[in-house]
């Protein structure tokens, strides 16, 4: 489902140049659950950014579902986004002038769905905020708007969806909610999960952990 | 399909919850647009007014007028008439008229005033009514009244009933008059109108030598005759006896084409709001892409594609320009019924305020292509945006780069620009010097505000207090908004400066108060057997009465030896070989210039020493001791002539004019060309003679006296209309409060238009404010977080708008003054001197406005709670 091959990634900074990725290889079937561990500053959200196509790597390349990124241009890759992935962050992202529907909407108008509204109502009433499709982001705690990022990210039922730490922002309950929302989808539609976390017990939810330091894969275990 | 449904549901859903933040693009277009509409729908109003009343601004079918000659005594006129009655026999009517200057007196309250005197014919006019007041007594006047100008009655203190002396022939007062169809309020300012019977013209007796009248003959004539092909047939015969001939169509085409001319330089300045409001739209889009980072990103990552999320935003730039739009031509047709209150004086018609929909369209569609191409600019900065911002928070936005996008969205904008002002004035070279008038004044600008920005910089001194170099500081770092604020309010504060500038100049050139020596009574027409009675006038009132100068009329009969008719003559023959239009030129191979030069008659005069308002350019003065008579050719009188008339006739010194003066020909030689300060209140003329060839000539004479006491010079007035009445005094002072009245109602036009340009400015302020509206609430925060008070707060951002907003009124100034001096130097031809009290005056307003409006802006950096600020962020 999504390879990484001698994976790098550099960039400059003050004039100096950093590596923060350095020859990152890993293979993950379809169905996986992977969860990339490491302290601050170990370069997990590089690489998530990196596997989700969101930017391009210095070195090495990418291969999700078959495509490698690195043939794609920006707009190729954000029709694969588009079509094959999904995306829940720390800071929930929604788009702050739509309402809790519209942004679920959004990468179904995308993908050009005919039944967007009605698939949107159906996926926030499984995360129960039917009542609360009409609300703007601002309307929401905090919780409500992860569960809504989360009906986002499996709106198209995507074949792999990349979260960053996703309960970062959210306490023990709303945190506890949302991953077992995350892991139900999972389990009901298939697909393919990538974690980013520096929190043990939901990392320990995963078939599989990559732990990071330093920019270099220190450890891969897989249960 | 699909993706264009998106982009449209999207902009829309979002438009809907950022419809406060995309205000600012609104309010950019609106003023710009209002002022548009308001000015084309006038314009358009004006036309159709022209057209349904061409008729009675004419009065007749066909009229035929001249200064020069008796128009009935014209053999072609003669002939055109007889043929035309025998056509259309008695449907053909023939009314006359003369108009001419004269001194209008009143016994009962001993006051005299220089009036325009105009006699009628009983059948004049063909065409419309002269309104009167008390209505009905405008036919009284054949019976030996006379109808006046309603400013008459108080300014020489009579009242209806009263009598009016004109010459010597004596007038009740029957009424005043209300309208007369085609006159131009304007006029007025040159003194009062009155109206007679032609058949009480010659009781008047001041039509004698040397007295200058305005002939005027109408002809009404029946449907079955072709009026214009009538005037077309006789238009060339007739300009060579120098009598014009009008149809209604030529009156029509005529006020038309200057109207429209009004229309479109009017119309500028309405571009200008227009185009500051695109600087405003730059900047409100601007500001809303980089508040739309986060979204963008999100939907980048969610699989929009660039170009979908660029659509996105085009379109609701779009949207909100047209809104801007809608609502500026809602406001342009209201305003435009303000518009003949600024304009009445200038119109000849009764103008009608309908809603015109070519100009409500022209509007709207101008301002939302204003809106679009530019916002395009700042939009293209979407497709920087990386999808990686969803995860790595970055708040400077992405660098642009100079590609083919952005170049063809530059050139778009100029041509855009060019453009807008080519339709606008009607003429793409026009539309060019426009738009680059407008890009030297914009690079000035920009580059004083970036000499502000790297003065700030480099030149902060260590010891200013620390709330001063907090708010200088301001003015150059990251997210500063230096830039626009002194491009968009200098740009409105020197198109108003400029005008202020311009005239004050001009107007200072005619105060007479300021010299004490200068002359403020000028007699003309005095008869050389009038002299002394003149003289004794004057010094019955304690006046030293300055010299006489003689005024010799004269044509001119040869050119270097060169009959003129044969010059015009040959310049006719090329202009129809080449099927040129009638332009003012003449001449033959040698390609002598304007026509009219040639064909005029000349007031000159002769004496020994220079005016003081002249000054010899080429050649030399021909002084105290030129000989010449000027009888025959090997004898010519030594003569100079103004530097203008001497380009217009293509002579110079050494070159040899005959001239015809009542008959007897003259001859004489070119020894110098003069300037000639014609704003000087002075008798100047176009040609002077030596003295020794032109004593014996009929003439008339002119003198100038300074009498300050006002009950004084009216005593002086009573006196010349008792005992010289064909003698005219102008009162110079008189004289300027006209031209004060019509330089200020000019200036009033295009203040009023250039208001809507400081407007918008402040809007665009106002958007470069909230430019930076997060970063400065977040600093003012931690600076009270920090143990700032707010008074502290408010006067760093008080230090930093009022540097700004001096920036912009210095900058605005210094073009102002140059623009100032370059119309007084090319186009007035006047002297120069900078306002400074009045540009400090408007310098201190501009600061003023700045601070208030930055501050009022900021006003969230004062009242947010610093938790509140903190936490969000």
């Amino acid at each position: 489902m999504l390879s990484s091959d001698a994976l790098g990634h550099e960039y400059l900074s003050g004039g100096r140049r950093l590596t923060v990725l350095k020859d990152i290889t890993f293979h993950l079937e379809p169905g996986g659950f992977l969860a990339i561990v490491g302290p601050s500053g170990s370069g997990k959200t590089t690489l998530l950014g990196l596997l989700a196509g969101l930017d391009r790597p210095t070195h090495g390349r990418v291969v999700l579902d078959g495509t490698d990124l690195g043939d794609l241009d920006e707009d190729a890759r954000a029709k694969l986004r588009r079509e094959k992935v999904g995306f829940i962050f720390q800071s929930f992202q929604l788009i702050p002038t739509l309402t809790a529907q519209e942004n679920v909407q959004v990468p179904l108008e995308l993908a050009g769905d005919p039944k967007a509204a009605a698939v949107a109502e159906d996926l926030l009433r499984r995360v129960g905020l039917g009542e609360r499709g009409h609300h703007y982001p601002t309307q929401l705690s905090g919780g409500e708007q992860q569960r809504v990022a989360v009906a986002r990210a499996f709106s198209t039922r995507p074949k792999i969806l990349f979260a960053d730490e996703p309960t970062g922002n959210l306490d023990g309950k709303n945190g506890d909610t949302v991953v077992q929302l995350m892991t139900a989808l999972n389990e009901e539609f298939g697909t393919t999960l990538v974690l980013v976390t520096h929190d043990l017990e939901l990392a320990g939810l995963a078939r599989r952990t990559i732990r990071l330091a330093d920019g270099a894969i220190v450890s891969d275990t897989t249960r | 399909m699909s993706s264009i449904g998106f982009v449209v549901r999207l902009a829309w859903r979002e438009a809907r919850a950022a419809r406060r933040r995309l205000a600012l693009l609104t309010a950019s277009i609106t003023a710009g647009v209002a002022a548009l509409v308001a000015v084309n729908s006038f314009t358009d109003n004006l036309r159709i007014s022209v057209a349904e009343q061409a008729q009675a601004l004419l009065g007749a079918d066909i009229s035929f007028s001249s200064s020069q000659v008796s128009v009935d005594s014209v053999v072609t006129v003669q002939a055109l008439l007889d043929s035309l009655t025998s056509v259309g026999g008695g449907d053909v009517r023939i009314a006359r008229s003369s108009s001419f200057a004269a001194m209008a007196y009143v016994a009962s309250s001993g006051t005299a005033r220089l009036v325009q005197a105009r006699s009628v014919d009983p059948e004049w006019p063909f065409y419309g009514t002269i309104e009167t007041s008390p209505a009905g007594i405008w036919d009284g006047i054949q019976s030996g009244g006379v109808v006046v100008d309603p400013s008459l009655l108080p300014a020489i203190g009579a009242a209806v009933g009263d009598t009016l002396l004109v010459g010597e022939a004596r007038y009740p007062i029957l009424g005043t008059v209300v309208n007369v169809p085609g006159d131009v309020g304007l006029q007025m300012a040159f003194g009062a109108r009155i109206f007679i019977a032609t058949s009480t013209l010659e009781a008047t007796g001041l039509l004698g030598f040397g007295a200058r009248v305005q002939r005027e003959t109408f002809v009404r004539v029946p449907a079955t005759i072709d009026a214009q092909a009538v005037a077309e047939q006789v238009r060339p015969s007739l300009r060579r006896e120098r009598v014009r001939v009008s149809t209604v169509a030529d009156d029509r085409d005529d006020l038309t084409d200057g109207l429209t001319r009004l229309g479109n330089y009017l119309g500028l300045v309405a571009l200008i709001a227009l185009l500051l409001g695109g600087l405003g739209t730059a900047s409100a889009v601007n500001v809303f892409i980089r508040q739309q980072l986060d979204t963008i990103a999100v939907l980048r990552c969610l699989g929009a594609t660039s170009g979908q999320v660029f659509a996105i935003h085009l379109l609701q730039a779009i949207g909100m320009g047209f809104l801007g739009a809608l609502i500026g031509a809602a406001l342009g047709v209201g305003l435009q019924q303000l518009m003949p209150l600024v304009l009445a004086d200038f119109l000849p018609v009764d103008v009608r305020v309908l809603p015109s929909p070519r100009a409500i369209l022209l509007g709207i569609g101008l301002g939302v292509w204003t809106a679009a191409v530019f916002a395009l600019l700042p939009l293209l900065g979407i497709r920087e945006v990386s999808p990686l911002a969803t995860l790595r928070r970055n708040t400077e936005p992405p660098r642009a780069r100079w590609d083919l996008p952005r170049i063809v969205a530059v050139l778009l904008l100029i041509t855009s620009v060019v453009g807008l002002a080519a339709v606008q004035v009607g003429s793409l070279i026009q539309g060019a010097w426009f738009a680059a008038g407008i890009g030297a004044a914009l690079l000035v600008l920009w580059l004083a505000s970036l000499a502000l920005i790297r003065g700030a910089r480099r030149f902060m001194p260590a010891s200013w207090p620390y709330l001063w170099r907090q708010g200088l500081a301001n003015l150059h770092r990251p997210g500063n908004q230096t830039v626009t604020v002194v491009l968009a309010l200098g740009f409105g504060a020197f198109l108003l400066t400029t005008l202020f500038t311009a005239q004050h100049n001009l107007l200072r050139e005619f105060q007479l108060d300021a010299d004490p020596d200068r002359a403020n009574l000028v007699l003309i027409d005095i008869q050389p057997d009038q002299r002394e009675i003149v003289t004794e006038i004057m010094r019955s009132e304690g006046v030293t009465v300055g010299e006489f100068v003689p005024i010799v009329p004269m044509r001119l009969a040869e050119v270097d030896g060169m009959r003129v008719s044969e010059l015009l003559a040959r310049s006719r023959n090329r202009m129809e070989s080449t099927d040129t239009t009638p332009a003012d030129t003449a001449g033959g191979g040698e390609g002598r210039g304007s026509m009219w030069a040639f064909r005029r008659e000349y007031r000159s005069t002769y004496r020994a020493a220079m005016g003081s308002a002249e000054s010899v350019t080429f050649g030399s003065w021909y002084g105290d001791t030129a000989t010449g008579t000027g009888r025959t050719r090997e004898d010519p009188v030594p003569i100079s002539v103004e530097e203008g008339l001497a380009g217009e006739l293509v002579v110079g010194v050494g070159d040899r004019l005959s001239w015809d003066i009542q008959g007897v020909e003259v001859h004489s030689i070119i020894t110098s060309l003069r300037e000639v300060n014609w704003a000087r209140f002075e008798p100047n003329f176009f040609v002077v003679f030596a003295p020794g060839a032109l004593e014996s000539a009929p003439h008339t004479l002119v003198t100038l006296a300074r009498v300050t006491d006002p009950e004084a010079r009216g005593r002086v007035q009573r006196a010349l209309a008792e005992q010289a009445a064909n003698v005219s005094s102008v009162d110079l002072g008189e004289v300027q409060r006209a031209l004060e009245s019509v330089v200020s109602r000019i200036v009033l036009a295009i203040r009023f238009m250039a208001l809507f340009s400081l407007a918008t400015g402040a809007v665009v302020l106002i958007g470069a404010i909230a430019t930076s509206r997060w970063q400065r609430i977040r600093e003012g925060t931690l600076l009270r977080t920090l143990g700032a008070t707010r008074g502290q707060v408010l006067r760093i951002l008080c230090v930093e708008y009022a540097t700004l907003g001096l920036a912009a009124a210095l900058v605005a100034a210094s073009l102002a003054g140059v623009a100032g001096w370059a119309l007084a130097h090319f186009v007035f031809k006047s002297s120069f001197v900078l306002p400074v009290l009045p540009l400090a005056v408007l310098t201190i307003a501009l600061v003023s406005l700045t601070t208030i409006v930055g501050l009022w802006s900021s006003l969230d950096v004062l009242e947010r709670p610093p938790l509140e600020v903190l936490r969000a962020d």
